[in-house]
């Protein structure tokens, strides 16, 4: 294995460790003490609205990926497989159901029942689907903030009102469930640890542009994310974005990158393979190739693109925030998003993990490859596997692809650029 | 002075071992069967011998294919799309597209003027369009796989087969047989429904010309037709088109020695 060029007191790793233990222990015994408890999704996810009556947030996407780590995915799959799902439907939701089976007890805890299923991104449709089953199986209250799609005009001040009034529709509803008034007092105390979270983590982020980069902003990142999708609000969350910004200030001082020595620098687009996440990272380490920005780290916020949540414009701020998702972009803006973090990071190609039960995120990475390679002439490499299915996952396959395509670019480097 | 690459594939093993002129002087071709490790070396020992020489004169070898890590006493890894590329443009200096087919792969791959791979695409994880395709087809129709490329050059009515899936395409053709179709018609079907996968990868890098076919496919007479006639373009096909990926391997081996390389593994252990 390629050496990962971290020191045993990584903050940025150990804290949020110790900070998702901490949440998930205080998921465990919600429902017995009677504390209302919200599922969200990560796109757009209205957890700060959530946190003024008091709702713990559980994001099922979070406890797929987690299952996929630590090897239970697979099994939680087959179980929602037996009970009728299909193949093809997308794993994060078959974990989700599979996990319900087992009584959701996963690797991390007892996940609570939900009392209100906010679908807070309408983008994806199986989203939709998945809490509208949710909603069945649990019979609990099940709410839908529908997002306009963002094409290049950007969002509309009729987009913002149109989400504003379905912020204060869900508020209502949430005060009914609750018994507690809104406070916007308390909104606003709550996003100001929101934007000074999201201020740190961009400084972080645009570390990567840094030769070498201090850390890998896919491989890495993704763990670096979590708080500011999970635990957003909190004062916890500007503390861990301090100590990961001040951790990786040091590495950049000390020249330390993720791996023993940077030879190429990737863009990536799409979900790690959960399942297989240290032999995934593997193929792309041995070459030394470090991602210096990547997509799926900013799926809970394109806060590098200027999204801020406002204490001074809070329903608007969250309404602009939630539209503004990645996934919500359409394809002409995602596109010209990659082609400037190739830029703007000075990476040499693009690396897009399409997956294959996720026909909601990889819609159009074909497309990007073909404008990256034939007319922009980035050096694009598709690979396909499972953000949840290990099944799908075909080592030497992939490696196979890998490997051809960081030869191409060693040799390229080699004998310079030629059509 | 000798080099030699070895190509471990997913269904065969295959090795070239070239002079310090690139010629050719020896190759090999087995079946890869379950021990890769073996199958590689007895395609190096048996290129060896095929050429006349020992062992001790080989200076530098090349590992490629799907077995590549299983080359043991290769000095060095390359991809067979590397490899390829480099046979291709080694045989068929115009080439700018390479079309490989092998037993479980599919492959387009565009290089530039000195064969270098600037783009390549590949069939997702599932072996339609791949010479297990072929396989399978010949199978329920109890015919060779040399048997039903010429067999479909005789079809006058290509039959339309509509399935890509390996497993599935078996039933397909038995309801054609019970239809009465005849079994040229039906391979001419089969022929024509991998071209047009292919047709489709190749699409994704650029019909470059010349287009090169390579891979244990390009055999079949029967698949260089149906792909022409697909792609609109004449196709160079070589009688050593398996040994594409080792004799890529072989020439980028003989490169290394020429840049100074050494080797430092040999067959059982160190050198």
């Amino acid at each position: 294995m390629t050496a990962t060029m971290t020191v045993p007191q990584d903050v940025g790793k150990t804290l949020q460790r110790d900070l998702l233990a901490k949440y998930y222990s205080a998921l465990e015994t919600a429902n017995q003490r009677g504390e209302p408890v919200a599922y969200l999704f990560i796109p757009g996810n209205l957890v700060e609205l959530m946190r003024c009556f008091g709702f713990h947030a559980v994001y099922p996407e979070i406890n797929a990926l987690q299952c996929g780590i630590k090897k239970v995915a697979g099994d939680n799959i087959v179980r929602a497989e037996d009970l009728g799902y299909s193949s093809d439907v997308c794993g994060y939701v078959k974990n989700d159901v599979g996990l319900m089976l087992a009584d959701r007890l996963s690797p991390f805890g007892k996940i609570p029942k939900p009392d209100l299923l906010v679908c807070n991104y309408s983008g994806c449709n199986t989203f939709i689907k998945w809490f509208e089953a949710l909603a069945h199986f649990y019979g609990a209250e099940f709410a839908l903030v529908d997002l306009p799609y963002i094409r290049e005009d950007g969002i509309s001040k009729g987009d913002v009102a149109y989400v504003v009034a379905q912020l204060k529709e869900l508020i209502a509803r949430c005060e009914a469930r609750t018994g507690i008034p809104f406070s916007e007092a308390k909104l606003r105390e709550i996003l100001g640890f929101s934007r000074q979270a999201e201020e740190l983590w961009v400084q972080i982020l645009h570390l990567a542009k840094e030769h070498p980069s201090p850390f890998d902003s896919y491989f890495e990142a993704v763990f670096y994310m979590a708080p500011i999708n999970m635990l957003r609000g909190t004062p916890e969350c500007v503390d861990y974005n301090r100590q990961v910004l001040a951790e990786m200030k040091t590495r950049r001082d000390e020249k330390r990158g993720p791996v023993p020595e940077e030879k190429f620098r990737i863009v990536v687009e799409g979900p790690p393979a959960w399942p297989h996440f240290r032999t995934f990272w593997e193929l792309f380490k041995r070459w030394g190739a470090v991602a210096v920005a990547s997509t799926y780290s900013k799926v809970g916020g394109l806060y590098d693109q200027g999204v801020r949540h406002d204490p001074n414009r809070p329903l608007e701020s969250i309404a602009e925030y939630a539209m503004g998702s990645y996934t919500n972009w359409n394809l002409k803006k995602r596109a010209d998003l990659l082609r400037r973090y190739v830029e703007e990071y000075e990476a040499d190609a693009l690396v897009i993990h399409s997956v294959k039960s996720c026909r909601s995120f990889s819609v159009g990475q074909a497309d990007f490859r073909e404008e990256f390679v034939n007319e922009l002439g980035i050096p694009t490499l598709m690979i396909e596997s499972d953000l949840a299915d290990p099944r799908y996952f075909q080592e030497a396959q992939l490696r196979n692809r890998i490997d051809a395509f960081f030869e191409s670019l060693t040799q390229r480097r080699l004998t310079g650029p030629t059509a | 002075m000798i080099v030699a690459g070895v190509d471990v594939g997913s269904t065969t093993s295959k090795a070239v071992v070239l002079d310090d002129r690139r010629q050719i002087v020896g190759t090999s071709l087995l079946p890869t069967g379950a021990n890769v490790v073996r199958a590689a070396e007895r395609a190096f020992r048996e290129a060896l011998t095929a050429a006349m020489r020992d062992e001790s004169e080989a200076a530098y070898v090349i590992g490629t294919g799907y077995g590549r890590y299983k080359v043991s006493f290769g000095d060095d890894q390359v991809t067979e799309i590397g490899c390829h590329a480099r046979g291709a443009h080694f045989l068929f200096p115009e080439t700018h597209t390479i079309v490989d087919i092998g037993g479980q792969d599919t492959k387009a791959i565009r290089i530039n003027d000195h064969g270098e791979v600037l783009d390549f695409c590949m069939n997702d994880k599932c072996a339609a369009g791949t010479g297990r395709f072929l396989d399978a087809c010949a199978n329920v129709l109890g015919m060779s796989l040399e048997e039903i490329g010429p067999a479909s050059l005789r079809s006058e009515k290509a039959l339309r087969i509509t399935n890509v899936c390996t497993v599935f395409v078996e039933s397909e053709i038995i309801s054609q047989l019970s239809r009465g179709e005849k079994v040229e018609d039906i391979l001419r079907g089969v022929h024509q429904a991998i071209a047009s996968r292919t047709a489709g990868l190749v699409r994704r890098v650029g019909t470059n010309p010349a287009v090169t076919f390579t891979g244990g496919v390009s055999r079949n007479e029967g698949m260089v037709k149906a792909l022409e006639e697909k792609l609109n373009v004449p196709v160079n096909v070589s009688p050593l088109s398996q040994w594409m990926g080792a004799l890529g391997a072989g020439l980028i081996a003989l490169e290394r020695v020429e840049g100074g390389a050494v080797r430092r593994v040999a067959v059982g252990g160190a050198a």
